[in-house]
This record gives C-alpha cells, structure tokens and sequence, in this order.
C-alpha cells in the first residue's frame, strides 16, 4: 500500500488496487479475435481422431485398422500396439496412478480411447474412423462403486493384479485406490458417545462436469531438424504440461515449448493431460507434420475429467444447544477407471479437510475411500479448490440437518457455532490454519438485507395454508473455502513444489511487460495483475502488458485453478513489483543526489521527503535505468520473484436463497438470491462482481441440473448438451451481490481470491433452500440435481403433489 | 459431429424439387432448416447421399388467409410465425406454440413444415395442428394431395409423406370467433424438447363448453388427441372438477418413453397437469 495519502487525478491514471477497471480481454473476444486452439493453422497440419469404445468394459479380441489405413488422406492409425515399443501406451496420472492412452487389451470405460486416425483433414479423419473395426468381448460392468467394492466384483484394473499397495497406502480390495484419515478418531468416537444429540446424513454429490465453452484440444508440432516440439494446448498448467511431456518423451525441456493461447473457460476440466494430447504428439514426431486433436463436446463431456461422485456420510455430535462437538465423515470416492484426480500429491482427498467449515468444532474425523469403477476418470476441482465443495456441502447441509433435530432456527445456530474472530488465526481440528475471519457480522449484513424474519413469517403463512399451489425454502449457507495451493510443505504436482512466478521488465520509457506462470480462462488476469504492479510499483495499468501461458517466455509456475493465481501469483506480482520500486527508489535518490533513505514512494513517483518539489517519477526513473544508474548498479529495470505462500488463505461468505417450488409439475423458481462475500482485499470490485455472478449461475446449473448418470451397463447418459444443462439467460435468476473486507494477514496485498466462492457456496444454499421447503414434513435431505421430475417424486411421495 | 459425404442440391421450383425426388429415392432428403435433420446427419444417425434443399423456392414461405382459411408455406421459419400479424390475431395459438420452440437461433432457420414433416412426437407443431384439425398440401409426381393432420402422423419418424412428396402447405380453419387456445409446455430448460405439452382450441357456449380440441406432445409414439378428456368435457361447464378429470383422462391416454426428463409414471403426470394448465388459460381466453 501507498504510504502518503493519494492525489486523486494521478491515482486515477495508474488505475491500481480497488479500480473498477473494464477488463482488457474483452475488446478482442467481444469482437471475435481471441485465438483459441482451434484457430489455430499450420502448414501441413494434419488432424486427428479418436477411435472410442462403445461398451464400458470389454476385452478387445482385434484391432483391424487395413481399412481405414486404405482410405485416400488417412496418414496413419495408432493403437496401442503402436505405442508399446515407445513405452507410451500408458502414461502417469497426476494422482500416482497409470492411464491407458490408447486401450492396452481392454477397455474400462464407456468411450475409451481405442486407436487414433490422423487424416488429411478432420472429414477424412471421421470417415476414417468408422472403417477401424475393433472386435470386442464384452464383460460385466460395475459402475456403483458400492457395488465395485463387494467381494465378487468385476476386476476393473487387471494390470493393477498383485499391487496390494498404491500411491496412498495399501488397497484392500481389487478394485479399492486408497483409504485416507484425518482427523482423532478416537477422541471424536469418545465425543460421539458423550453427546446428547447426533444426527447423521447420508448424501451424494452427484458426477458432474465443467464443460468449459471450448472443449479440450491440442496442436502438436514437432520439428525434427530443429529436434523442437511446440504444443498449442487448452491447459490450465501449461508448465506442469511441459514437465510431463518431457517425462514422457525424454526431449528435454529446453526443446519443448507449450503454449496456451486463449481459452474458453477451463474449471478444472483442463488441468490433467489427457490421451488424445499424448497421441496427437506422438503422430507429430513419428509423421513430422502438425497434428490437430479437438474434442467434439460429447468427446469432453464423457471422457475427459468429471467432478465430483462423492458418496458422503456425515454425523453430528452436539449439546441440546446446538452447540457442535464433533464432526465424523466418511466418503465413498468414485474416481472411476483410472485414477486421474488432480490433488496435491499428498492429498488424495484434497482438501476436503476443510469440512469442518466456518465451525468452531473441536473433534473431528474423516475417512475417505477411493474406488474404481467402469466410468471415465477425473475427480477434478470444478470451479472450485481440491474438493472444496464437496467439502462444504457436506458441513453446509449437516448443520441443517442438526437444526431440524433440535428446532433451531437455521441462522442462528450457524451464530452459535461460528469461530469467534478473535480465536483466529484458528487451529481447526483436522490441521487447517484459518488465516483470518470474521463470520457473524457477515451474516448478521445478510440476514437484515433480505428481512429474514419477515420472510419466515410469510414461510409460516404459506404452510399453514393447504390451498397454496407452492412450497416456499429459505436456505442459507455461511461457508469457508481454503484456496490458493499452496505452501510447498503441503502441496506438491509431481514433486513440484506449489509456488507461482512474476517476472516484470520496466521498459526505458515507463511501460512495462509482466509475465507469470499462471494462465486466465477467463478470469481477468491481463487486467488486475497490472492494477497490482500499478499501486505496488506507481507504474500505470494501461502501460502494462501482461503475458501467460507460453513456457518459453513465461516463468515457470504451476497455474490457474484452486482460485490460486491472486492468493500465489498476485503476491508473486506484488512481490516483484516491490523489488522494482527499491531499485527504482535507490535510482531517484541517485538523480536528486539524496540518500535513498531520504525518498519517499508517492503513488507513480519518488520524492524527497520533507520537500515534495523534489520528486522523479517512475517514468523518469525507468529512463535512467538505461543510462544513468549509481555506482556499482546494473542497468535496467527488472524483478523475478518466485512465491511460495506460507498458508493458503481462507476467503468466506454467507448466502441466502428463497425458492418457490411448484406443487403440480415440481418446477423451482429461486425468488432471491443474496450472496455476500469477503476475499480479503478486492483489487478489481468489477471483475469480482462478474466472477460471483459467474460461479452462481454454474453452482444453480449444479444444483438445478448438471449431472452425468449411467445405466447398469455403463452407458453415461446425457453426454450432450440437450440433456447437460447449461443455463442461459432465460433460466438464471437475478443475483444479489454484497461484501465485507477481512484481508488475509499474510498475503502481501491482503488478498484471498474470490471466482470459486459463489460456486462453492451456492449449491449448499440452494440444496438447503429445496430441503427447507420439505422441513416441516419431516424431510432432512433430497439429492440433486433438485430438477423438477425429482422434486416432484418427493411432492408424490409426501401425497402434496397436484 | 462430421456427417457422410453427402451431394447438395438447391432446386428452384417445386417441379425441379419432385424431379430430382423421385430419381434419388430413398437416397435423398429435403433439407428444409435443418435443424432436425443435420444433427441427426452430424450423429451419422442418417446419412443421405443427396440433399434437397428447398431454401430457393420462395413460393413455399410465407402466410395468407382465403376466406377462413390460414394458408401457411412449409417454407415459413418460426421466426416468421412470431412476427406474424396475421396469426396474431387470427391464429394465436401458432404463434404462441412458436415462441416455445428452442431458442432464437433454431426459430430463425427452423421451419413450420420441417417441424411437422419430422414426424418426432418431441416436436411442438404436431400437437397443435392435430388440436386445430389442420390439413397439410403434399405434392408428388402425380399432383397434389391434401391429407389431414388426424392421418399424417403414422409413427415416431414415421409420416403419410411419400419418399417422392413435398410438403407445400398447411392450411388451418380459423377458429370461430369466441375461442380461446392455448399451448402449455413444460420443459427442463432453453432449447429443450417438451417433457410433456397440450394444445388446446376450446369455445363456450352459456357457460358451457361446445367445442374443444386437445393436442398433446412428447407422451407418446407420435402425437395424440386426447379425445377421452375432449368428450368428459363437452357440455359441461369448466370448474375445477372437470378439469382436473380432463387431465386424468389425457394422462391415462398417455404411453411415454422414458428418458432423463422423467419416467413413465412423472411424464403422464405432467401431460395432465399440462392440460389442466391450457384448459384454464384458454377458458380466460374465451369470449362471449
Ligand atoms: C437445440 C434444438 C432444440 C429444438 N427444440 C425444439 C422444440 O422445443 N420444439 C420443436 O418443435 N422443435 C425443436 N427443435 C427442432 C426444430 O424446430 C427443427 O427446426 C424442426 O423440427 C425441423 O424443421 P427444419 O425446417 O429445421 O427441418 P429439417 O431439419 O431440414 O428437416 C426435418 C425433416 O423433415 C423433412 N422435411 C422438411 N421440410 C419438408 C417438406 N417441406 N416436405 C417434406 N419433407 C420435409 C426433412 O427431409 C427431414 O427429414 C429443436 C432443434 C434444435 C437444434
């Protein structure tokens, strides 16, 4: 922060910190001129596609690929034979699992990768496809993962035969990944027995997926004069990509260079690396010529990385106050064929760990098992940190549970249990330290915006009135996140310690170029990480070109998801702007002939204290950088800074929602929604506003609709748009956004990231809206997606329906 | 999402149209807006060697009125039909029905006889024209023929369209004055096909129904009449217990695939509650 009191028309022109700066992404994708994946062409570019499994698990007997390999501008067709002898027909998971790239014998899941057809163009290519012909056999597929864990079960992983230990300990079963704790089972059971009142829940998050705007996809281009690969690659990590890729290949990095160009959306579903990538560069080396793979969307909502398929059980402990003493959870994670969640290596379960909320609960346990089932892999963060909205779902919806026991008003016993703010930073009981909080004056805001009381009035009125044609909930959730993986000595991708990176290079005549690890999809990046640079180093945001994405020129960082880029790489930027401004002020006091002690930072400019007529400005400064720096300086005007947290930070919020539930056809209207967050300090309140409304549309879709279901065959239903919902404007409600400020005591700018909130937070609110609606009939819980013909199963099985 | 290699045509006369027809057979398609057919194309759940487009016959689009007759080209977009004056005043229910269907891009290149011609029970039009007794113009070869709605829908996909005919237009009685309509249709979301939906033309004579048609979509193999509920319903005033009879009586006449927008049991359900909400909206429509 400035430290002399600002000047208002000079402060306006660096448009820093808390300016409501229009994003400067958008003029080119308002206009059609972003360049995504697709958009890109190049010489000779040849394209590919892949050959999938129509059964969920099956043996293959034959792959006759003579017929597609005849068809004029077919150059070739991969299977995994083809792979074998490069040793790249499986590949590493970011979870310590193997992947098949193309299927090695067998296939596990619906959709599966079976061969590869690299054609002239991507109609020949289809064409092509159809003409591989693939025998076969099928076996019995087990897609429950209840039902996966029984002692006859189908053995899904052959290749796995024999490994009683995995990458998280030992497996008990043949289709078992791991079992992880945390948390004094011991003194939690002892709370437990000890309790007056407990309440269990069992629920499911249902499978779901991102499906970001753009699909997945990938340009390969190997040049082997050059001996140089180049991969254009809808990646969220393109670093990571490129550490994988050179494990894979054995090219050293230094003669790989990936690149993410503009993306459509990501949520998670672009962290991992997926086959269609690794065959994509394979047929590059072996063809010398580009190859193009895209997804199509029924390829990207069925194959590669789903959320979610969290079989939750929860249990409460408390006092007949409400008052929580202990919290006991066990999951059933169905992660499907392969295990290919993107956590941090230590944590199979993420941080689920943060499941015992914005509650101060001093016993806690949590046991998670891991299971394979015949359905596609993934397990990924959607919108949201690793496993954080299972996380929060799960206490969100307990505590609701608990206050219908007990006939406590559901606000106020969230009041009972919050964490006081003067107990933080907090020590949870699972290990989490909570950096900073202050919960009730956030809900207290919330409730009297919206007239909580009188709202449970007109709720009473409507119950006891049998003739009205709708059931009325009010659902509130007052929720903690943990986000921005993370301090190295918890998180780590592959051994790769969870810093991130900002290198800025002030240019002669004042303007600036930054780089940094991370990579927007969407989230603004270009815009607020210049606001940062612009109050850290006076140097104005318009002046800034801000660069992600290419590891050639960019340094290295681990990326965007888990809202990691403001709580890591902004504090890198902040950092390293920083560095720029002591350089810059030991440069001033050199040109004014002062000791550098003797100057002081004023907004874009460095003056001599006590006499503010003496002043150089940073545009000034940033000229002598190039010709006249003091003694025993080096030239030039750069940092790099390399930023590794030492916590991750804890954004908060409390929301409501009212909803009308139709009694005839189980159609819900949300009436309101009232959604209030704190990520600490907001550096852009513009693009926090557009990010809230963003992530609360994508948590309604979840709640409302999202879901990938499948028969007892295995067949994943609904795999395209006409059935996956994605709302439009004409189904998302009107949101109402508010804000507190509680900056994170650690972070250098006191910022702790905000896109993941609103969809963290809202689908407990709304899960909670629809079971309040039911309250007073008994019900504690209903699944979701609350969509109307569910909804109306309940109303049927209540006899209110009609 | 890539179709078959296909050959394009683009005749400029119904003739030309018919012609090209009968010499490709069962290996042409009209193309009209396409968008039923080219997804089902791009799925390669069909895969026409030629396609017929019938884009340049300007003849085929537009709306007029002879007498008290609605004569619609097959060619006319929805998009038309909700900018329509003339059905505004004289045919609401069309373009209510139209406002319904999918979103502003599909309306925009979606055609009224494609939507019939289809012969997919989850279209909107089928219901309606069945509820106002509309009569479709196919001409072959051999000239043209009128075949009302009530024999056109002979399966899922399945229509009285010969492989050699064209739908040219569809020709709609006015409803006599003092009706009140109304297409109620329950769906999952923007863009989406019916879970279930009612068409009904009703009108009223001293308090009491004298004539009404009911339409119904997406709760069977094509769509049906509910003709049970049309007959409870005759001379009898409309308060709530007739109706709710009338949306027993359609559900029961109901036989729904299952699908993810619900099971049999939820879908007949909707398709009563659906005709009880078009009852009560077309009874408010009623005058005199
Ligand atoms: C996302 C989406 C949502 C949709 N939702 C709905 C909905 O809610 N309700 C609804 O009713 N429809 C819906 N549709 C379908 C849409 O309305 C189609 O436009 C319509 O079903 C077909 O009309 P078309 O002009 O596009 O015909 P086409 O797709 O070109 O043709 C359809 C069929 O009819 C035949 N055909 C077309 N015209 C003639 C003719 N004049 N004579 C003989 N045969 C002919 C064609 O050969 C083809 O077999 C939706 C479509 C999409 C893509």
């Amino acid at each position: 922060m400035n430290e002399i009191s600002p000047d208002l028309s000079r402060l306006e022109r660096l448009e820093g910190i808390g300016c409501a700066r229009k994003r400067r992404e958008d003029p080119r994708f308002i206009q059609g001129r972003g360049t995504y994946v697709d958009d890109i062409h190049l010489p000779g570019m040849l394209f590919g596609v892949m050959v999938r499994s129509p059964y969920a698990h099956a043996r293959i007997k034959s792959i006759d690929t003579s017929r597609a390999k005849a068809m004029p501008g077919v150059q070739a067709v991969l299977t995994a034979e083809d792979l074998k002898p490069l040793k790249l027909h499986w590949m590493p998971t970011l979870a310590g699992d193997v992947q098949a790239v193309l299927a090695d014998g067998k296939v596990v899941f619906q959709n599966q990768e079976v061969a590869f057809v690299v054609a002239d163009d991507r109609y020949v290519a289809a064409d092509a496809a159809e003409l591989v012909e693939v025998e076969y056999e099928e076996l019995p597929a087990v897609v429950d993962p209840f039902k996966a864990m029984q002692p006859g079960a189908p053995v899904i992983r052959e290749d796995l035969a024999g490994k009683d230990v995995g990458a998280h300990g030992a497996r008990r079963h043949h289709n078992h990944i791991f079992n992880w704790q945390i948390g004094d089972r011991d003194r939690t059971d002892r709370a437990f027995d000890a309790a007056p009142v407990t309440v269990k829940q069992e629920m499911l998050y249902p499978r779901v997926h991102p499906c970001p705007l753009e699909t997945c996809g990938c340009v390969a281009s190997y040049d082997a004069v050059r001996g140089d690969l180049t991969v254009w690659i809808t990646s969220q990590a393109p670093h990571v990509v490129r550490t994988v890729v050179g494990l894979l290949s054995s090219i050293p990095e230094s003669k790989i260079r990936i690149v993410s160009p503009d993306i459509g959306g990501g949520f998670g579903n672009k962290v991992g690396v997926y086959p269609g990538y690794v065959t994509a560069i394979v047929a590059s080396i072996v063809l010398g010529r580009p190859v193009k793979w895209i997804e199509s969307r029924n390829e990207n909502l069925t194959t590669t990385a789903f959320a979610r398929d969290y079989w939750m059980t929860g249990e409460l402990a408390a006092d007949t106050d409400g008052r929580i003493k202990a919290l006991r959870v066990n999951v059933i994670a169905d992660h499907g064929a392969f295990d290919a969640c993107a956590d941090p290596t230590k944590w199979p379960a993420g941080m689920f760990h943060v499941c015992t909320g914005s509650y101060d609960i001093p016993n806690a346990h949590v046991s998670v098992d891991g299971v394979y089932t015949n359905k596609f892999p993934g397990g990924v963060s959607y919108r949201c940190s690793f496993r954080v909205t299972e996380a929060v779902y799960l206490i969100e919806r307990m505590i609701d549970v608990l206050a219908q026991k007990l006939g406590i008003d559901k606000a106020e016993i969230r009041l009972r249990n919050f964490i006081p703010e003067e107990k933080f930073p907090y020590h949870s009981a699972l290990g989490l330290d909570y950096d900073s909080g202050n919960y009730a004056p956030a809900l207290r805001k919330v409730l009297k915006a919206v007239d909580y009381d009188g709202l449970r009035a007109e709720q009473a009125a409507k119950r006891a009135d049998p003739n009205c044609p709708t059931l009325m909930g009010i659902g509130i959730t007052t929720f903690t996140e943990i986000v921005g993986a993370g301090p190295s000595k918890s998180c780590d991708i592959l051994g790769i310690g969870m810093f991130d990176s900002c290198e800025i290079r002030v240019h002669p005549d004042g303007s600036a170029i930054a780089r940094m690890g991370t990579i927007s999809q969407g989230q603004g990046h270009q815009t607020t990480y210049a606001q940062i640079i612009a109050t850290e180093a006076g140097i104005p945001a318009s002046l800034i070109n801000v660069e992600e994405g290419d590891t050639s020129t960019a340094p290295y960082g681990l990326g965007t998801y888990g809202s990691r880029s403001t709580p890591v790489a902004g504090a890198a930027v902040a950092r390293a702007s920083h560095k720029i401004r002591e350089k810059a002020r030991k440069i001033a006091a050199h040109l004014l002939e002062v000791s550098p002690d003797d100057m002081e930072f004023d907004l874009d400019q460095f003056r001599v204290k006590g006499d503010p007529s003496r002043a150089k400005s940073m545009k000034e400064i940033a000229w002598a950088a190039y010709n006249n720096v003091p003694e025993g300086m080096e030239m030039g005007l750069e940092a790099v800074d390399y930023y590794d947290p030492p916590n991750f930070t804890f954004p908060f919020g409390s929301y409501l929602a009212v909803v009308d539930i139709q009694k005839d056809t189980g159609e819900i209207k949300v009436r309101r929604f009232y959604a209030l967050d704190d990520c600490g300090t907001r550096i852009n309140p513009m693009i926090i506003e557009g990010q809230i409304h963003g992530g609360l549309t994508e948590g309604f879709a979840v709640a409302f609709g999202q879901e990938l279901p499948y028969d007892e065959q295995g067949n994943v239903l609904g795999g395209t748009l006409m059935d996956y919902f994605l709302p439009t404007s004409m189904e998302t409600p009107h949101w109402e956004t508010d804000f507190t400020v509680t900056p994170s005591p650690h972070h250098p700018i006191g910022a702790k990231g905000v896109a993941e909130s609103p969809h963290v937070g809202s689908i407990p609110c709304f899960s909670n809206a629809v079971v309040d609606a039911f309250a007073h009939l008994g019900v504690t819980h209903t699944g979701m997606p609350h969509n109307a013909y569910r909804t109306w199963q309940q109303l049927r099985d209540l006899n209110i329906a009609g | 999402m890539i179709p078959r290699p296909f050959a394009y045509h683009a005749p400029e006369t119904i003739p030309a149209a018919i012609a090209l027809l009968s010499d490709y057979g069962d290996l042409a398609k009209i193309l009209a807006g396409g968008h039923s057919l080219l997804p089902m194309m791009k799925l390669r759940f069909a895969a026409p060697e030629h396609l017929i487009d019938l884009g340049r016959i300007k003849e085929l689009r537009g709306i007029d009125m002879a007498g008290d007759e609605i004569r619609i080209g097959a060619m006319t977009t929805e998009r038309d039909i909700v900018a329509s004056s003339l059905l505004a005043e004289h045919l609401p229910l069309l373009v209510e029905t139209a406002r319904q269907i999918a979103d502003p891009q599909v309306r925009s290149k979606g055609t009224i006889g494609g939507d019939v011609a289809h012969g997919d029970p989850g279209n909107d039009h089928p219901a309606v024209m069945l509820a106002l007794g509309a009569h479709l113009v196919l001409v072959g070869p051999g000239g043209e023929r009128i075949v009302p709605a009530s024999e056109f829908f002979l399966g899922t996909y399945a229509t009285a369209i010969e492989p050699d005919e064209v739908m040219t237009q569809i020709r709609i009685m006015r409803p006599p004055a003092g009706s009140g309509s109304c297409y109620a249709k329950l769906k999952r979301k923007t863009g989406d096909y019916a879970t279930a939906a009612a068409a009904v033309v009703l009108r009223m004579e001293n308090g009491r129904c004298a004539a009404v048609s009911i339409g119904l979509t997406n709760v069977a193999p094509t769509a049906i009449r509910a003709e049970a509920a049309e007959a409870a319903l005759l001379g009898r005033a409309l308060d709530d217990a007739a109706i709710a009879e009338a949306g027993r009586l359609a559900s029961e006449g109901c036989e729904p695939a299952a699908d993810l927008r619900g099971d049999e049991e939820y879908k007949r359900a909707m398709a009563g509650q659906m005709v009880q909400r078009a009852l009560r909206t077309a009874l408010s429509r009623c005058t005199g």
